[in-house]
């Protein structure tokens, strides 16, 4: 090989590389991406079943109800509308009766339950998932208190 | 009184700054040592003064003045001490004063160490880690002053969040800022050759130490803040891919790049162009870091800094510098002769192939990190990518590296012989998949890709070892001859292979959590059993407990394996009286290098418990190989030939010597 065949070559190859990479992450985008909702957003928009997303609002007061094991079902709302959810596993610490929390999830097929295997709670008392409070201030649902949106 | 002196202080070092910034480039510009001599001592004094504020406010949270609002926001007076003085760092303000203190103290460093430096040169330098002290002092006293005073003064202070109240938190930060502020010089020096439009292999011979003692610090850090997660959240993963963690982790990435280009420059003066860029991208992705942190755009555990006014300045700040250094860059770069000639298959190709991954991943991570965040900016769709999409992209990037790690050392200078090198490491890949196959003979089970992966992770302890064995010359010359050499062997030899042989250990450690971890979700009650990883838990019951500033409730277990007890652990739930704030403190057991580790769920209504039960094998190999190369960075760094630097007269006329071949 010429040197410059030597130098195409090693050009080729990295930008072969970074072709790859760029379609990975293409790719990897399409796969693990999760849009998030709010149930007033579901009363609107059909999400098929088995699509992952992620659910956001409040945890619905005296919603809450322990199965067999560790199985927990819950409904989660923004006053508009509710979805139930069911979570096996151990919540946060933070879990609440009529506080913030993101599930993330999917729903079964032939069911309005929501399936989740990671539930998120906020972090501290005075903290709300932010795309919990954006979206629910958008609605023009007020929390009250010290509760409200930061 | 005194309050007010640490503000002062704080004051006083920005005036001090502005002098440093300024002066030296004056003072290279018109060839005027007398005002180049001004950085070094505006430096240290610079250094000082922030020390001195820092330990103001330090003195501030150990006596709990609660006058001071930053104080009253994040201290109690019944916390325990180490807490009241980690506590300096563990919130926005003191966390910045942190940052400032580390970036004086480097620029303090280059000041003091830098004594082989061109005059002209350190003046630069000096002179551009004074306008990032600057811009950050500046920062901190218009929107983060941790010195604001309370009037009337409450009695009692509002608890730091009981999550930070670790030792884990006490470490974690400043290591990491260590390292994550330490890239500032790399960037520095870089600015200052370009403004004087001079680099050349001993820039690179200067630059190194500073990118490996970052680098060292940053790994130390980075790890240790993913021990503190795994032990600390309760939630047994050790890597969220969290955006925070993203920021350090980006850093590390193109730090990592950069410490192996610097190399290429250092020996054959080639890759000149990139190594600038690159320790201009790796301070830019620490700013970067700084700002999704404290600006509160992320949704994260972290992020506990919420006012829009610090982060439109710490924007500013990124954008002027970054922006800044970019032009500039691109003005001078085309100035910058290319160096040295190589084929694609020679140590130099190697160290393209490890930067062209390193920063292709950074670069990937990036993407992942900012995507959300900039559609939301966008179209206000809010999406969450999640981590399978940096597993995916990541882990596939990173196995070719993986696979090449140990050929790089085998490889000469110029022209190598992959072949040869191939050769070589065919003892090392036979080592790999043997190891691999005995695991699989003796554990069993699993997916078949882990035992290849194991088999990559032995492969790169054993292509490490048969580069120390090579070097010495083992099986060419007599034991005692080979022992000799080995010890004779530059510190940089060392730190390459332990460095690379960390990598492999961390690599064991991922497989195999990832592949042979289980987990147990169980509902328990007292004498109730389960068991995780060969070995028996039975849950015995719980008991009350209290601590200084928290009330708990304590699970105890006994732990038995085939009958034999093997010990016991406690896991609880806390919670934290001022804040009325409950956390899981798990209960970790270790074994070896495996962990059981358990943490407790809600109590059920018939008296059970929910228990979660992780059994986690080989898990600390994962910290434990950043350990070791972290060790490898540091013994790198006590090379002498780092600490003495090149010979300035000579360096034209000699280039480096061929022996040194060694990294």
């Amino acid at each position: 090989m010429t040197r410059k065949q030597k130098r195409l070559a090693v050009i080729g190859g990295g930008v072969g590389f970074l072709v790859a990479a760029v379609l990975l992450v293409m790719f990897a985008f399409s796969q693990s991406i999760a849009y998030f909702y709010v149930p007033g957003d579901l009363q609107k928009t059909e999400v098929p079943p088995g699509t992952r997303i992620r659910l956001g609002g409040l945890v619905e007061a005296g919603s809450v109800e322990r199965g067999s094991g560790s199985t927990v079902s819950f409904v989660v709302t923004d006053t508009i509308g509710t979805v139930p959810v069911t979570y096996t596993g151990i919540l946060p610490d933070l879990f609440r009766e009529g506080q913030g929390v993101v599930a993330e999830g999917a729903f079964t097929a032939g069911s309005q339950v929501f399936v989740a295997d990671t539930v998120l709670a906020k972090h501290d008392e005075t903290y709300m998932p932010k795309d919990v409070a954006d979206r629910l201030e958008a609605q023009g649902v007020t929390l009250g208190g010290k509760e409200t949106i930061r | 009184m005194i309050i007010e002196i640490g503000h002062y202080a704080l004051v006083l070092l920005l005036a001090t700054t502005i002098v440093q910034s300024l002066l030296p480039l004056v003072g290279t510009a018109r060839n005027d040592p007398a005002l180049m001599a001004v950085a070094p001592s505006a430096a240290v004094a610079g250094f000082l003064l922030t020390a001195f504020s820092f330990a103001i406010l330090t003195f501030a949270y150990v006596t709990s003045d609660f006058s001071v609002a930053n104080v009253w926001q994040n201290s109690h007076s019944m916390k325990p001490m180490i807490y009241k003085i980690s506590g300096v760092w563990g919130n926005h303000e003191g966390s910045m004063m942190l940052w400032l203190l580390i970036l004086t103290f480097f620029s303090a460093l280059v000041a003091t160490f830098g004594g082989n430096l061109p005059e002209r040169l350190r003046a630069n330098v000096l002179a551009v880690q004074g306008w990032i002290t600057a811009a950050f002092a500046l920062f901190i006293l218009l929107t983060s002053n941790p010195f604001l005073r309370l009037d009337p003064a409450p009695g009692e202070g509002q608890d730091l969040n009981p999550i930070l109240q670790d030792v884990g938190l006490a470490i974690h930060p400043p290591l990491l800022y260590l390292g994550y502020v330490g890239f500032s010089v790399c960037f520095s020096f870089a600015i200052a050759a370009l403004i004087d439009g001079r680099i050349d292999a001993a820039w690179a011979r200067w630059v190194r130490p500073w990118a490996l003692m970052a680098w060292s610090f940053l790994t130390a850090g980075i790890a240790m803040g993913s021990y503190w997660a795994y032990y600390e959240l309760g939630w047994g993963g050790w890597w969220f891919w969290d955006p925070v963690e993203n920021a350090s982790f980006m850093p590390w990435l193109a730090g990592t790049a950069l410490l192996h280009s610097a190399l290429v420059m250092e020996k054959r003066e080639a890759l000149k162009i990139w190594t600038v860029l690159l320790s201009i991208l790796t301070f830019s992705l620490s700013l970067l870091g700084t700002f999704l942190v404290r600006s509160g755009v992320l949704t994260s555990v972290h992020a506990f800094a919420t006012d829009p006014t610090r982060g439109v300045f710490i924007l500013t700040i990124l954008v002027v510098f970054i922006g800044g250094a970019l032009s500039l860059f691109a003005l001078r770069a085309p100035t910058l002769k290319a160096g040295g000639l190589f084929a694609p298959i020679s140590r130099e190709g190697a160290l393209v192939f490890n930067n062209l991954i390193l920063t292709t991943a950074a670069a990937t991570v990036l993407t992942g990190t900012l995507y959300p965040l900039v559609l939301e900016a966008l179209t206000g769709e809010k999406i969450s990518v999640g981590a399978p999409f940096f597993n995916l992209t990541f882990g596939l990037l990173m196995l070719p590296l993986l696979l090449a790690v140990p050929f790089g050392p085998l490889l000469a200078w110029k022209r190598g012989d992959l072949l040869a090198a191939g050769q070589r490491l065919f003892a090392a890949a036979g080592v790999g998949l043997f190891l691999a196959a005995i695991v699989q003979w003796t554990h069993g089970g699993g997916p078949v890709l882990a035992y290849f992966g194991l088999a990559i992770g032995f492969y790169m302890l054993a292509g490490a070892v048969t580069d120390m064995a090579l070097r010495a010359g083992v099986g060419k010359v007599t034991a005692g001859v080979a022992r000799r050499r080995l010890f004779g062997l530059p510190g940089s030899a060392f730190g390459t292979a332990l460095a690379h042989f960390g990598v492999g250990v961390i690599v064991i450690g991922i497989v195999a959590v990832t592949a042979f971890e289980t987990e147990h979700v169980v509902e328990m009650k007292p004498g109730a059993s389960v068991t995780a990883g060969g070995y028996t838990l039975t849950f015995d019951g719980m008991r009350q407990g209290r601590g200084p500033n928290y009330t708990e409730e304590s699970g105890h277990f006994t732990i038995a394996r085939a009958g034999v007890a093997k010990g016991e652990v406690w896991s609880s739930k806390r919670l934290y009286t001022a804040r009325r704030m409950p956390t899981t403190e798990a209960g970790i057991r270790t074994f070896g290098f495996s962990q059981l580790y358990v943490s407790l769920g809600d109590a059920m209504s018939d008296g059970g418990i929910v228990v979660r039960v992780w059994w986690k094998p080989m898990i600390l190999c994962i910290w434990f190989g950043a350990l070791i190369m972290m060790v490898g960075g540091f013994v790198s760094l006590c090379d002498r030939r780092l600490r003495i630097g090149a010979p300035q007269g000579a360096r034209k006329a000699r280039p480096a010597p061929a022996l040194g071949a060694a990294e």
